[in-house]
């Protein structure tokens, strides 16, 4: 299993055109990406997430896990900022949510499971727009497409495109702006084996950025992942060092 | 904790409506050329400013929700809207009377009150319908605020416009009280705090059944073993009702 | 702010070029409307206030198909997602897709108008056209105001293509009474009449009332 460590200036300076990160040096926070303490979410009445409490320093890998409806996405939006918290704290690369919310966005890179991506525009127009957003030199996003090896195909419209290379598109856009914590929802869904390790120098470990990861696959989660949450009925049922858990435990929350 | 003062409140306005239409029939004057029916104004004037009034509440509680996040606020929005759409369907429909009573036809163009009265209520009608076609308890809240808003500002623009398309010929029927004598002013004024009375009961009671309601189905859901407990810190979302 | 804003517009007009949906919707509409007012009404041709209020009418009803196709790839492709993920003011949103409305409003009113002067209009439109020019923009700015915050309000419920006219239409008498009023005299037969002032003054003041609510509450309806 690897052992990860803060990310060092030589991992995070090795990708091309790379876009200098904001300044996250904000007194008090030392060094947790993420912080959450008797977080809540609800829909109306039903609630979906209760009382989540765990620090996640920077650099390091949490793995989510739980069964389909445990509140494993909801607590990704929350993180996104877009959920707004019902109860509780939750400080993510040091700004406390929803308050700082603007200080957040932009530092951080969603891969849910939509793409996030318009269909009837392509892949490079997709990038393209996002880079405007996001105020990084649209070279970048060519880089990118290189990187995910979506070049051949960028200038097709992306409904024309297979799930998994619309998969690498989002993931190209996901780190377009290399965000300091990234959200990934399976991230690895659709993808082969090749396009698997093209795009791990992006969202695997070797990138640099703290990770948020929900994976089915329980034993890969816990190879990559630092930390393991278990989600259970909208409940933290398991938070734990990765080394000290078995892929039994985890399995377990499934039931 | 919206029941307080209904008995006070119903029998004001038992009291009040009732001495409005005594006042209204044996006090004030019976109309020089319109008769007995010019009654209806004591009836259709207060309905027509109280249904107004009402939506304006709704958009004053409105702002107040989008700006505390507190669903009380939403829901008296709800209620202040619901409720004056309903006497709105009164104001028409006594106005379509009185209509026919004055200039023998049932519904007039030329009457820009009513005109703005109409559009006003056509534009409120489809604040249920948006309400209801919104799944998530919170966004329709906000949603339906921001209805509430727009609403708001709509109405006094609207019957600028209304007023302004008129030829500027009709002489305005009772544009002002103050030529009017005396008997007719009071019993106008009575009939308003009346309806205003009736008005604000008929709030206070959907209210606390709202209220009542809500409670009431998630003490049925705590007892079916249901995890429903609000989350806690009430510093930043009430525990107040959620869905209308 | 600026930069979001172009971005978004960007996007969407190059969507809207690869797709031709939207604009070639709403002009073929009004000129299927043209013809049916011919046959409904049973008229050569229009003049006057007639003229104006077929006029107006049907470029209020082509509006609202615009609205309704305005929010809709952002809700069903996650570009609300998308868009508030980045470090950029929320109200850029409401920005730019006004202005795509009012760009695709004055495309469609070109083919529109120039299809009523054809079609159904009496008297030329000669020396009118500055004056109504005039009008159309001021309406247009008003209907993309509105048509952007009712498209946003509506994209997020069940019964959309519903919500839209059921709100749109009487949250846009105000807008009809001024626009058509002040045609009217510029469709007359027998020499254009006066602009009157008032007209446009509502029409103005309905762009800046609705135009600013509009910016002030647009944010409500993104956040969650």
């Amino acid at each position: 299993m690897m052992q990860g460590g803060p990310p060092t200036p030589d991992t995070v300076g090795s990708r091309s055109l790379e876009v200098p990160r904001a300044g996250s040096a904000t007194p008090g926070t030392d060094s947790a990406a993420v912080e959450l303490d008797g977080l809540g979410r609800a829909y109306g009445e039903r609630v979906v997430l209760r009382d989540v409490a765990l620090r996640l320093p920077a650099g390091q890998t949490l793995a989510v896990c739980g069964a389909n409806g445990a509140g494993k996405t909801t607590l990704l939006r929350v993180l996104a900022t877009l959920l707004r918290p019902h109860a509780g704290v939750a400080r993510v690369l040091g700004g406390e949510l929803p308050d700082d919310g603007w200080r957040v966005r932009g530092r951080l890179g969603l891969l849910a499971h939509e793409p996030l991506l318009y269909r009837d525009l392509t892949a490079r127009e997709n990038l393209a727009y996002h880079a405007r957003l996001h105020g990084v030199a649209a070279a970048r996003a060519d880089a990118q497409l290189e990187a995910v090896g979506m070049s051949l195909r960028a200038d097709e419209p992306l409904r024309t495109l297979s799930r998994g290379m619309a998969q690498r598109v989002a993931i190209a856009r996901a780190t377009l702006h290399a965000p300091e914590l990234l959200l990934l929802d399976e991230p690895r869904a659709n993808l082969d084996p090749a396009a698997s390790a093209l795009v791990e120098p992006l969202i695997g470990r070797a990138g640099g950025a703290t990770r948020v990861l929900i994976s089915h696959d329980v034993e890969q989660g816990l190879a990559e992942a630092d930390l393991v949450l278990g989600l259970q009925g909208s409940r933290a049922a398991l938070l734990a060092a990765a080394g000290e858990v078995e892929a039994r435990d985890v399995g377990a929350l499934y039931r | 904790m919206f029941g307080r003062g209904l008995k006070i409140f119903s029998l004001l306005s038992a009291v009040l409506v009732t001495g409005a239409f005594a006042l209204a029939f044996f006090y004030a004057p019976e109309d020089a050329d319109q008769g007995l029916r010019q009654k209806i104004f004591y009836v259709h004037v207060p309905l027509g400013i109280v249904t107004l009034a009402g939506f304006v509440a709704g958009g004053i509680y409105a702002v107040r929700f989008l700006r505390s996040g507190d669903r009380a606020h939403d829901l008296r929005s709800y209620v202040a809207i619901h409720m004056s759409l309903i006497f709105g369907v009164g104001a028409l429909l006594t106005g379509s009377l009185w209509a026919k009573a004055a200039w023998g036809s049932w519904w007039v163009w030329n009457e820009p009150t009513l005109v703005s009265f109409l559009i006003v209520f056509l534009l409120y009608a489809c604040y249920q319908p948006l309400r209801f076609s919104i799944e998530d308890p919170g966004r329709q809240a906000r949603y339906a605020a921001v209805f509430a808003c727009v609403g708001g500002a709509f109405v006094p623009l609207n019957f600028m416009a209304v007023r302004l398309a008129q030829p500027l010929i009709h002489p305005r029927t009772l544009s002002s009280t103050a030529n009017l004598p005396g008997s007719v002013s009071f019993t106008f004024l009575v009939a308003l705090v009346a309806m205003a009375v009736l008005f604000t009961t008929l709030c206070k009671y959907e209210l606390a059944s709202k209220t009542a309601a809500m409670q009431l189905r998630s003490i049925r859901r705590r007892l079916s073993g249901e995890d429903i407990s609000p989350l806690a810190d009430p510093s930043r979302r009430s525990a107040a009702p959620q869905r209308l | 702010m600026r930069a979001a804003v172009s971005a978004l517009v960007r996007k969407d007009l190059q969507a809207e070029l690869r797709n031709l949906e939207a604009v070639p919707a709403m002009t073929l509409f009004t000129v299927s409307a043209f013809v049916l007012f011919h046959f409904g009404l049973d008229r050569e041709t229009l003049q006057g206030d007639l003229a104006s209020g077929v006029l107006w009418v049907t470029l209020l009803l082509a509006a609202l198909l615009g609205m309704n196709r305005l929010f809709v790839t952002e809700r069903e492709q996650g570009g609300f997602d998308a868009f508030l993920l980045a470090p950029v003011d929320r109200t850029a949103m409401f920005v730019a897709k006004a202005l795509v409305l009012f760009g695709f409003l004055v495309v469609a009113e070109v083919v529109a108008v120039a299809a009523f002067a054809l079609l159904l209009l009496g008297p030329g439109l000669g020396q009118a056209l500055p004056e109504l020019l005039l009008v159309l923009l001021l309406a247009d700015a008003g209907l993309a105001v509105i048509g952007t915050l009712v498209g946003a309000l509506a994209v997020q419920t069940r019964a959309r293509d519903l919500i839209v006219p059921l709100i749109a239409l009487p949250l846009s008498v105000p807008l009809l009474i001024a626009a058509a009023q002040a045609s009217a005299p510029l469709l007359a037969e027998g020499g254009a009449g006066p602009l009157a002032g008032r007209w446009l003054a509502i029409l103005a003041l309905y762009d800046v009332v609705f135009g600013l609510l509009s910016y002030a509450l647009f944010d409500y309806l993104l956040e969650d």
